[in-house]
């Protein structure tokens, strides 16, 4: 008898089924009304983002700035988009309390049975309450509810108000279902699930030609991804035999540890991670992503979605762990990641665009984390950089929306993302401005902050595991696992010092300086109403407290301060993170001194970009220079998105459209052999009808020679 | 239920019921049409349609009776009914299903009546005909799926042929008359070939009881005895006439043409239905009847590879087609190339699989071209690009296009997921390398599906007669509300179609894997065998 079992945690069908709820309320109500404005409106036909304000992200409907007319039951999906993520939450916080402290085995609750072939393939709709999934439920209902909040007073004048709503819903809901999933497919129904509504809402405004397409592009390169995850479980389970996590958890001891087979499942896998988490080289849908409202990048786009890899690589620590090769390549791939993208987000003038690579760069350290074997690590990283980063979006979101409020009032089109167009913001917002600098110093790593914590369990456990780690004994692309993690700590430095650096540019192009939005629209510059500020300022009390849940030992402090999320976890990763070191807790060699070099390094990025970047000699979007050289490889993101599409898309397209199509399909099947049998046939007829003379003579004449021919053959026979 | 349906002696007579329905209505239909003069407008016979649309709701309840009444757990025929027919022949009426033929009799009464309903007022002239056509091709269908009879087999088979070959050249497109002969040529030729094998079977199988040649199923896998050469000839020409029906690439380049100029009804009758003709060709008789044959490896591994080339040749070509209904039809070349790799890989999860997408590409593409033929209705044009940023206009389309689109896409919760997952973990199981390059179909038809969609219902509304369209009406709304309703079912609680079909395609795993060499055995050999 599971000690959860007839307990609360019985009720967690309802988590997914709640927003599920919310889903189907908010898009009955957006069909409803939408189907009731009619072609005859002229609201319907043209939209509620014309082609002037194509580019603009923020609600665009103030009509001559009369009151916005609010979509019919405006109401309702105020109250129900954000209550039923409250209840979620509250019901996650009740089966978090009715855990013992010391659960050994997960309480899996099966619903029925969803493909049940043959008694070998029985994959049945199951969630797995544990603590991992637990975690990640409380974390995601959280974050989601403050978003769902924000998004009410940011979204309010949106005439799809109701179906952004339904799509958020739907978002957490398929959410719950990746996290609570008991086995690979029920994980994989959320997995993709979840791409599909970031795919909606990235082209929410799709009008817009770049937005849809943004969307289409965020779900193909996903699939890509995906189907990492499809070879990744067919191999799972005709190796294992099950695709329940307890039963692989179970069964894959008996294959060969560290083994190609392993390597190759665990690499197909990682394929997936690196689409969802948009790690190299699947990371070019997330910049693109931020076409999206603003909410929704800070919600998928940064907090929950995009982590869904590295949930995946701790869920499956029970392959990962066996297989160091596979290890090293996540940790390589995260450190390249985080790298790559820190040096592009140096160069980024859109706000929400830094963000994105900042995303990438930040998720890239967690790849580093669980690679390594640190999965605890890697998972509080999510969680504290869920609280900063959303606290960057949702902050960033209040400047657009009044960037935007103010060029709305002016009717200028200036880009109001553009931080060349911002500038001595701080004066206008300063409870933003206070907010975004706490967010600023969680991500570089400034103690006392969120990130801090978590950053350097990470970089600490790369030097841990360089020391003597399965992961040390092996060779990678025959170099020494050690070197190679040596080599990941010198990149998620460097990483580290250009994260400072690219933020405080962020801020001081931002808030500091002088203003360059104009000099009209400055009247119409401030701060967000308190429905935008309250979340903000709830997740900058997390970015500040956050890393309260696994406190580091080298501070020595009482028992049961420290390490709250190690002890936590380790029933579900414990196991693992003991096979990667050996068996022996991990022992971070001259911790404190590294600890000191981190924080050097983050205040040494603040510090150069204080001393080396002029906001005021900055000017204005319309009146900047192209960049030059190094500068505009940068800011043209490495011209990755060009290199995609001139080696893979354009080629594909073109050999489908010339060669397959118009080449074999109508040229070669078509053409010469149906039409060409069909020609065939047909002279062949006519040839024949010539011998039809209608003469009887030749007939005669026929019938002779054949005669003739056919005595003449048994003759001679 | 079951004891309802007992209680009537369902089980008796549901099968000739099912043949004979629609033919009654068809008979009305042509009766009515003898006592008015005026056959040629939807004015003139407003009741032809309705005649249509009861006997296909007639027929769909009839035979749902069979989801309950069916015994998933024998492999035996269920509800077979036995009539002397020919008898001088050894030929006779002699119908029944097992779990596999179950579902493609109830998917074809279940799509009948929508694709009367989607092409309720588009079809205007000669409406007598046409409805009495559509009627007399589902007893042809049916029968198809019924037959246990290999003659009473290849007369359905030639059955349907006609009608639809009416259907595509009287009813259908621009091109339609090009259209129409290819596909009647393409089948024909296949068929043709078919009835020599079955002819050859004839020859070969001797009942033992009555010592005369017999046309019957049964007695053709027991007794009938010949030689691996002539196995394999034999199983060439059956190999053309479904390969032609899947179809599979290269004998492909007749559906794009068939499928887009044929009316909506005649589009999801094909799609839906008559393309399951040849893959429940291949599970019915091709395999289960020369198992030596079809398992040689140069013959498996060439089935293979252009079931794996369908997939991603079908995907690829559906990418760059400027027409939507064209590019639903290339797509069809890649579903249908899962269900080959599905039954070719001969693992019950891949056997079960292939079933699964058999039902859900009917389902899902047959929606798609209801849909198209919705929006086709409104504007004229299946060109992609004469659409765009319609979502706003069309709202209840745009979602349900988008639903649809997804299922065929294969996410997981609708019915296209559980088809294709099922096909690909299993063939993996068998046949890893191809299942490994079939497994990208996903992505491309994530391409090709998602790139139209967003070309017609995103981007800018630049066509400001598109404004005008007007959204879908009640008779289009039951359509869609029904096929939605059917796609998430499917897809999320698949488990008792599933339980179903499961002892058929255990059985037929069977009778092909276990001995694929023992019928052969006894007959003398005379030829050398590959």
């Amino acid at each position: 008898m599971h000690p959860l079992a007839g307990s609360i945690a019985e009720l967690v069908w309802l988590l997914p089924i709640l927003p599920l709820i919310g889903f189907v309320i908010n898009g009955a109500i957006s069909l409803f009304t939408s189907f009731h404005a009619g072609p005859a409106d002229p609201s319907a036909a043209h939209g509620e983002h014309d082609v002037a304000h194509a580019g603009h992200e923020a609600p665009d409907t103030h009509d001559e700035h009369a009151a916005p007319k609010r979509a019919p039951l405006h109401a309702i999906v105020t109250i129900v988009g954000p209550l039923v993520l409250l209840l979620a939450f509250g019901l996650g916080v009740a089966i978090f309390v009715a855990m013992p402290s010391h659960m050994a085995t997960p309480f899996v609750k099966t619903f029925f049975a969803w493909m049940p072939v043959g008694t070998d393939l029985p994959i049945h709709w199951a969630f797995q309450v544990d603590q991992l999934s637990v975690m990640m439920v409380l974390f995601v209902t959280g974050v989601s509810a403050l978003i769902h909040i924000f998004s009410v007073g940011y979204m309010g004048d949106d005439p799809g108000y109701a179906r952004y709503f339904a799509f958020l819903n739907l978002f957490v809901a398929f959410m719950l279902v990746l996290v609570l999933g008991a086995s690979y497919p029920v994980m994989f129904v959320g997995w993709e699930g979840v791409g599909l509504v970031s795919y909606l809402l990235i082209g929410f405004w799709f009008n817009d030609k770049a937005n849809a397409d943004a969307g289409t592009k965020a779900f193909i390169v996903n699939r890509i991804g995906d189907f990492g995850f499809l070879i990744a479980m067919f191999l799972i389970w005709s190796n294992v035999g099950t695709l329940d996590f307890s039963g692989v958890a179970a069964g894959v001891g008996s294959l060969p540890a560290g083994g190609p087979l392993l390597t190759t499942i665990c690499l197909f896998m990682l394929l997936a991670c690196t689409g969802k988490s948009a790690q190299i080289p699947l990371y070019v849908w997330l910049p693109d992503a931020m076409a999206g409202p603003t909410p929704v990048s800070a919600l998928i786009h940064a907090a929950t979605m995009v982590t869904a890899g590295v949930y995946l690589v701790a869920r499956s620590s029970f392959l990962f762990s066996l297989s160091p090769v596979a290890c090293l390549t996540v940790a390589v791939i995260g450190a390249v990641t985080a790298l790559f993208a820190a040096t592009i987000g140096l160069k980024q003038w859109d706000i929400k665009k830094l963000l994105a690579y900042s995303t990438v760069s930040k998720i890239g350290y967690m790849f580093i984390g669980v690679g390594v074997g640190a999965y605890v690590a890697g998972l509080f990283h999510v969680i504290t950089h869920s609280f900063f980063k959303a606290l960057l979006f949702l902050g960033a979101g209040s400047v657009i929306f009044g960037m935007h409020a103010a060029y709305h009032h002016t009717h200028s089109t200036e880009d109001a993302q553009d931080m060349r167009n911002m500038g001595g913001l701080r004066a206008y917002m300063p409870l933003t401005f206070v907010m975004m600098w706490i967010a600023t110093l969680a991500i570089s790593g400034i103690p006392i902050f969120a990130g801090f914590f978590s950053k350097d369990e990470i970089l600490g456990s790369v030097i841990a595991r360089a020391a003597d780690s399965t992961l040390a004994d092996v060779h990678w692309l025959g170099i020494p696992g050690s070197a190679v993690l040596y080599a990941v700590y010198v990149l998620a430095l460097a990483g580290a010092f250009l994260t400072a650096l690219y933020m405080t540019r962020m801020m001081l192009y931002t808030f500091h300086g002088p203003n360059r939005t104009g000099v009209e629209e400055q009247a119409h510059l401030h701060e967000a109403p308190p429905l935008l500020t309250f979340p903000v300022v709830v997740l900058g009390v997390l970015s500040v407290l956050g890393g309260i849940i696994n406190l580091p030992a080298f501070l020595h402090l009482p028992a049961g301060w420290t390490g709250a999320l190690d002890q936590w976890l380790a029933p579900v990763v414990g196991d693992a993170t003991l096979h990667v070191t050996h068996g022996v807790a991990a022992e971070t060699p001259h911790e404190v001194a590294l600890v000191g070099l981190a924080i050097v390094v983050a205040i040494a990025g603040i510090v150069t970009a204080f001393v080396k970047l002029k906001p005021a000699a900055l000017v204005p979007k319309r009146d900047a220079q192209p960049a030059t050289g190094f500068e505009r490889v940068l800011e043209n993101k490495y011209y990755v998105d060009e290199l995609y599409d001139r080696t893979v898309v354009t080629p594909v397209v073109a050999v489908s459209r010339s060669f397959l199509w118009k080449g074999i399909d109508a040229g070669l099947i078509d053409g010469v052999l149906v039409n060409g049998s069909a020609w065939f046939m047909r002279g062949l007829a006519r040839s024949g009808s010539w011998l039809q003379t209608g003469q009887v003579g030749a007939y005669a004449w026929a019938i002779v020679i054949g005669v003739l021919a056919v005595l003449g053959a048994f003759t001679l026979r | 239920m079951r004891e309802f349906l007992a209680s009537i002696h369902y089980g008796a007579w549901v099968l000739p019921a099912l043949l004979l329905i629609p033919l009654a209505g068809a008979l009305i239909i042509v009766l009515q049409s003898a006592f008015s003069r005026d056959d040629s407008s939807l004015a003139a016979a407003p009741s032809a349609r309705w005649i249509a649309l009861i006997t296909f709701l007639l027929e769909f309840a009839v035979s749902l009776g069979m989801w309950w009444a069916f015994d998933p757990g024998t492999v035996a025929w269920q509800f077979r009914v036995t009539h002397w027919w020919i008898p001088a022949w050894g030929a006779s009426f002699d119908v029944g299903v097992d779990g596999i033929s179950l579902f493609m009799v109830l998917l074809t009464t279940f799509l009948m009546p929508l694709s009367v309903l989607g092409g309720w007022t588009s079809v205007r002239e000669k409406v007598r005909s046409y409805y009495a056509l559509l009627l007399i091709l589902t007893t042809g269908m049916i029968g198809v799926f019924l037959a246990l009879d290999l003659l009473f087999f290849y007369v359905m088979w030639e059955v349907m042929l006609i009608p639809m070959y009416f259907i595509i050249g009287i009813w259908g497109g621009e091109r339609r008359i090009y259209a129409s002969i290819k596909f009647f040529i393409y089948t024909f030729l296949g068929s043709l070939l078919m009835l020599v094998a079955i002819l050859y079977l004839w020859l070969h199988s001797v009942d033992t009881v009555t010592l005369s040649n017999s046309f019957s199923y049964d007695t053709i896998m027991q007794h009938a005895a010949f030689t691996s050469r002539a196995a394999l000839w034999l199983f060439g020409a059956f190999f053309l006439a479904f390969a032609v029906k899947v179809p599979m690439f290269p004998f492909h380049t007749w559906l794009p043409d068939a499928h887009t100029e044929a009316p909506t009804a005649g589009s999801v009758i094909l799609a839906g239905i008559m393309l399951k003709m040849g893959t429940y060709g291949f599970l019915r008789f091709a395999l289960p009847l020369f198992p030596g044959a079809a398992l040689t490896p140069w013959v498996r591994d060439t089935i293979l590879t252009l079931a794996v080339i369908g997939i991603i040749y079908g995907a690829l070509v559906a990418m760059v087609q400027p027409d939507f209904k064209r590019l639903v039809a290339y797509s069809s070349v890649s579903h249908l190339g899962f269900v080959m790799l599905g039954i070719y890989a001969l693992t019950l999860q891949s056997v079960q699989g292939a079933l699964m997408v058999m039902i859900n590409h009917g389902i899902s593409t047959g929606a798609l071209f209801l849909l198209i033929g919705m929006i086709y209705e409104r504007k004229h044009t299946r060109l992609i690009d004469a659409y765009g940023g319609i979502a706003r206009v069309v709202p209840m389309f745009a979602v349900v296009l988008t639903l649809v689109s997804l299922s065929s896409i294969g996410l997981p919760g609708t019915n296209g997921f559980v088809g294709e997952f099922l096909v690909l973990v299993g063939s993996f199981k068998t046949h890893p390398w191809f299942t490994l390059f079939a497994t990208s179909g996903v992505i491309f038809a994530a391409c090709y599906l998602l790139w139209a969609i967003q070309r017609i219902l995103f981007n800018k509304l630049d066509k400001p007669e598109n404004a005008l369209l007007r959204d879908l009406n009640a008779r289009e709304l039951v359509i869609v509300a029904v096929v939605t309703v059917a796609i998430l079912w499917i897809g999320i609680y698949p488990a008792p179609v599933l339980r179903r079909m499961e002892r058929s395609a255990q059985n037929f795993v069977q009778v092909v894997t276990s001995s694929p060499g023992a019928r052969l055995a006894s007959a003398p050999e005379t030829g050398g065998s590959r």
